[in-house]
């Protein structure tokens, strides 16, 4: 057969197209960039209630993405939610009396966990526990107390 | 277990086969065989099944009972690498020459040689053409399948086919839809190449005269069975009425002009319903 | 009622039968898999006949559908406040379902019919048995090389298909309709998951290459050698792969995405 070079070149940037496109994907669209490269530090928490949060859920502090969720469990003692979070290293000076909280982005939006650093001069290491806590606002629950609430004045009048 | 000092003579030798598609039986415990050396014509209307006797040759199909033995071997007791063995040496030239329609003639002859050996470019360059010019086209050799006669298609065909320098080449209707002159060349080049190549041939057809001008021997088939054989001659004289029918072409005898039917008066007058 | 019954019968024996065959016809095909590894021009030359011819209408299409998922879900979004996630609900839905579902339907219009009139055209015209006549096999020579092409170019196609159409989604959201950019790619970035997102629709892709390429050779070798018999071989590649393509991405879709 006459091997024609045109076509083999056509072929050539078909699949370097073809792969460059997979690159875009797995670089720029996923997160596979962002927890690839990363060196992480565990810490913990315990909530009432974690609410919707989930694995992967982000971990933020003042607006930041600067870790993720690695874990999450009942504790069948404490009947609270136990969250491992993996906080990325270059993080490392959270004070140890940082609270953590569980926020929604938006008013339908996912759920993720806020830090909010105090005062303290000792960090946070591998494997801390977080002390103060603020569980997840459940909309129903918010509602319910709401109108709990305005009913009850009402009723004061 | 066949006897092989039997056959020496015989490339071919086809015994009790028998063969059927769904219902019809297209070949009924038929026997023949095909000498070395020689061309032999296997005659027969379209439909009897002369395209798939040369199927079951070439172990493209199994028959239902019987044997089939090319050179000593019973085809369809070989296994499938022996089968491309015994295949790489027997050509065959289809109806519609089946060329690839893809590539250049130059290709289409190149590919079994590129497929089956590992010659150089060079060295298949000059087969190729040798081949080619044995064909009387060499000069065709950058065309496309598309822009041949049907008759240049068939002889370009038969250039592939001899490529391998086959020991045997099975010709299905070489003459069918051919004007005079390209009909002529067939002959002729059929002829030449069994006496040169030291080839042996077997065509299948329903064109008599040009057939039995160069055979050597001929069976004439008819709904399954062998209606007749011998060398061209003995074929002509032959008292069937059956035979005198199919060589001369006459309108109606043994094998009715009519299609089985009922009674044609009735068929007029009835109401052309389908019962 | 009996006739209906019988027919059904039938039907579904002969059905059954067809993917015997084809089975067969599979096991054969990629038992040439390993012959290729000598020849791979024969797959390069076929990357062009169904990769490269189909780049086109794969990229055109992937840009229109990025545009139009741009502006269906800014409009939906922007009701609930929520258009900075734009950039994330075009990219889950290119690359989780259509990316490889679309890009298997084009496919199969473009390169499976194209496949099976091709076939179905070399075993009317008797090329194929001219070939097992010349002690060539035509499954390893002219089968196993398009099936492997077509299952490596599918999951390009599908990747190109969604690249693109996640930038004609930025195109509109963000120069049109005033998305933040950095919203628009960080929001995605913070939600696509590799291995559940990308990894899991490469896998669809895969998945569609396969079947879409093997019924398109099969039903081309399994045509009836006439003009009528591939005319209609063609069109059943259409319908079979487009029913394959949608059956299976619902059935990959729960295995893979199913529990979260
Ligand atoms: N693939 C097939 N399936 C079913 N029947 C076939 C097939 N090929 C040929 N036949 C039937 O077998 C008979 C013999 O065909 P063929 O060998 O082509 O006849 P010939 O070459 O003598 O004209 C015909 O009646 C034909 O209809
Ligand atoms: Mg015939």
């Amino acid at each position: 057969m006459q091997h024609s070079n045109t076509q083999d070149t056509l072929v050539g940037l078909f699949v370097a197209a073809g792969i460059a496109g997979l690159f875009f994907l797995a670089l720029q669209v996923s997160n596979l960039s962002t927890f690839v490269e990363e060196d992480t530090y565990t810490v913990t928490a315990s909530f009432e209630n974690s609410g919707g949060l989930k694995v992967k859920s982000p971990v933020s502090a003042a607006g930041v993405k600067i870790g993720q969720v690695k874990s999450i469990s009942f504790d069948p003692k404490t009947y609270q939610s136990v969250v491992e979070m993996a906080i990325y290293s270059k993080y490392e000076n959270l004070p140890t009396d940082t609270t953590a909280s569980v926020f929604t982005a938006g008013l339908l939006g996912e759920q993720y966990v806020n830090l909010e650093p105090g005062g303290s001069d000792e960090y946070l290491q591998d494997g801390s526990k977080i002390e103060i806590t603020q569980s997840a606002i459940i909309l129903e629950k918010a509602i319910g107390q709401f109108l709990f609430k305005s009913a009850e004045e009402k009723a004061k009048k | 277990m066949e006897n092989r000092v039997k056959q020496q003579d015989n490339l071919v030798s086809v015994r009790n086969l028998s063969f059927s598609r769904g219902e019809k039986k297209i070949f009924d415990d038929v026997s023949l065989s095909i000498e070395r050396g020689k061309i032999t014509a296997i005659m027969g209307p379209s439909g009897t099944g002369k395209t798939t006797l040369l199927k079951l040759i070439g172990g493209q199909l199994a028959p239902a009972s019987g044997s089939i033995h090319v050179d000593g071997l019973n085809v369809h007791r070989l296994k499938r690498a022996e089968l491309y063995n015994l295949r790489k040496r027997m050509g065959m030239l289809f109806q519609s020459g089946a060329l690839l329609t893809d590539m250049s003639v130059y290709d289409n002859v190149a590919f079994p040689l590129r497929e089956h050996t590992h010659l150089p470019e060079s060295m298949i360059r000059t087969l190729v053409l040798m081949k080619l010019h044995a064909v009387g086209l060499r000069g065709a050799r950058n065309l496309m399948p598309s822009e041949l006669s049907g008759g240049m298609a068939r002889r370009i065909a038969l250039a592939r086919a001899i490529a391998l320098d086959p020991m045997m080449i099975m010709y299905d209707e070489p003459f069918t839809g051919q004007d005079p002159i390209s009909m002529g060349a067939l002959v002729h080049l059929i002829k030449s190449l069994n006496t040169t190549l030291g080839l042996t041939s077997i065509i299948v057809s329903h064109d008599v005269q040009e057939t039995l001008a160069i055979a050597d021997y001929a069976y004439l088939i008819s709904e399954g069975r062998i209606a007749g054989q011998g060398t061209p001659e003995q074929i002509r004289q032959s008292p069937s009425e059956w035979v005198q029918q199919f060589i001369t072409g006459a309108a109606d005898g043994p094998v009715h002009f009519h299609y089985p039917a009922k009674d044609y008066f009735d068929d007029l007058v009835s109401t052309g319903r389908r019962y | 009622m009996i006739k209906f019954l019988n027919f059904l019968g039938r039907t579904t024996t002969t059905g059954f039968t067809k993917l015997g065959r084809g089975s067969y016809f599979l096991l054969d095909t990629l038992a040439g898999i390993g012959s290729m590894a000598l020849r791979p021009r024969l797959v390069v030359n076929q990357i062009y006949f169904v990769g490269v011819l189909s780049f086109l209408i794969i990229v055109i299409s992937g840009l229109f559908v990025g545009m139009v998922l741009g502006l269906q879900g800014y409009y939906i979004l922007s009701d609930f406040g929520a258009e900075e996630t734009l950039g994330l609900m075009v990219a889950a839905s290119l690359v989780r379902e259509l990316g490889p579902v679309v890009t298997a339907l084009l496919f199969a219009g473009r390169a499976g019919s194209a496949l099976t009139a091709e076939i179905g055209l070399m075993k009317a015209t008797e090329q194929l048995s001219g070939m097992e006549m010349m002690a060539i096999d035509p499954i390893k020579r002219i089968i196993t090389p398009r099936f492997l092409a077509g299952f490596i170019a599918m999951p390009l196609l599908a990747a190109l298909f969604s690249a693109v159409g996640i930038v004609g989604g930025q195109l509109v959201g963000t120069g049109l309709l005033g998305v933040d950019d950095g919203a628009y790619w960080s929001q995605m970035q913070a939600n696509i998951d590799f291995e559940d997102d990308i990894v899991n629709g490469v896998i669809k892709s895969l998945v569609f290459g396969f079947v879409t390429t093997w019924i398109a050779l099969f039903e081309g070798y399994d045509t009836v050698p006439t003009s009528e018999g591939v005319s209609r071989a063609t069109t059943r590649t259409v319908v079979n792969s487009a029913f394959s393509i949608l059956g299976l991405d619902f059935i990959l879709t729960a295995l893979m995405f199913g529990d979260d």
